[in-house]
């Protein structure tokens, strides 16, 4: 067995019990860290597949900033857990029967030796392209223009990099633009709005605050 | 054979699994936290899927649909963390089936 086989089962499992894991926790704290110990094995997955640029955004992005949004509320939230409360809802047999039906489905229908893995080059992922004409003079004297392309071997990050900014570049661009329209949904529906009654009794330290802007506003005034 | 890397098919299972996983997770859960993370599973799987066929068929595109998954699914948990929280500020209770006020 190959090294990097040793290190795929070892981290498969770990990923895989894991995520059971997540699942399976009563309190949603421990859900979210061993949800976090599912992402980083999967960069290892990635990194492993010669994806090192998604590996490390991954990282970034599902450990570093969903993992913190989900801790944040979790604690914001802060549900009082009864011990005998309820984990599953009714629906449960049901679900059960069809992840279980999900399951065999893949199974049966990714059977080892489906795809024969060629001899894998992965050159393509490290490479970025340049296109640009030349002139080509045939056999019989005819002079034709010829789009050539020129690769270049660099790494993964250059390649992905070249790739989203110009093949890709308008879903790029629809992809920051979902980014700010997911922003400010966020933010005004995570907004709290004080109705007539709270705003009667909202605590001291914030009446404070109002008064000492009218203050200053009618030192400015005056 | 000092470089052999796990195969496809073995990627495709691993995959799977973390998948089924994730949709029991949405249908049997009751916390909606929880939900929204074995929602977050199921994409995770689907990008393992992408990258394993990108190196399969030694192709960039598998890994730019990763990236744009990973962009979608941020955005996706603060939306979706937004309503949970304005939800709990209504009903003082973050269970799927205290949110059924629109189940005529």
């Amino acid at each position: 067995m190959s090294p990097a086989l040793l290190v795929f089962a070892l981290v498969g499992t770990v990923a895989v019990a894991a995520s059971i894991l997540v699942v399976a926790m009563r309190n949603p704290v421990h859900s979210a860290l061993f949800l976090l110990l599912t992402f980083l094995c999967v960069a290892v997955l990635f990194v492993m597949k010669d994806a090192e640029f998604v590996g490390a955004v991954q990282v970034l992005v599902y450990a570093g900033g969903i993992m913190v949004l989900f801790l944040f509320v979790v604690m914001l939230i802060n549900v009082r857990h009864l011990p005998d409360e309820r984990v599953l809802s009714n629906f449960w047999k049901g679900g059960f029967a069809v992840g279980l039906a999900v399951f065999i489905l893949f199974f049966t229908l990714v059977r080892p030796g489906v795809y024969h893995d060629p001899v894998s080059s992965d050159k393509a992922l490290r490479s970025t392209y340049t296109y640009r004409h030349r002139k080509v003079k045939q056999p019989d004297g005819t002079v034709v223009r010829k789009l050539i392309r020129r690769g270049k071997v660099v790494g993964n990050s250059e390649a992905v990099g070249m790739a989203l900014y110009t093949d890709y570049l308008v879903p790029f661009e629809v992809a920051s633009l979902f980014l700010l329209v997911a922003m400010i949904g966020a933010i005004v529906i995570g907004k709290r709005e004080l109705s007539a009654i709270e705003e009667e009794n909202v605590p001291a330290y914030m009446l404070e605050r109002v008064e000492t802007e009218h203050a200053v506003k009618g030192g400015m005034g005056a | 054979m000092p470089d052999a890397i796990p195969s496809t098919e073995a990627y495709l299972m691993l995959s799977g699994t973390l998948f089924a996983v994730g949709l029991v997770g949405v249908i049997i859960r009751r916390n909606m936290i929880t939900v929204l993370m074995a929602v977050e599973l199921m994409m995770n799987a689907v990008n393992i899927n992408l990258v394993a066929f990108s190196h399969r068929f030694a192709s960039l595109e598998g890994q730019i649909f990763a990236i744009f998954i990973i962009t979608v699914a941020a955005g996706e948990a603060a939306v979706g963390l937004a309503i949970i929280i304005q939800l709990y500020r209504l009903k003082s209770s973050i269970n799927v089936d205290d949110a059924r006020s629109l189940n005529g």
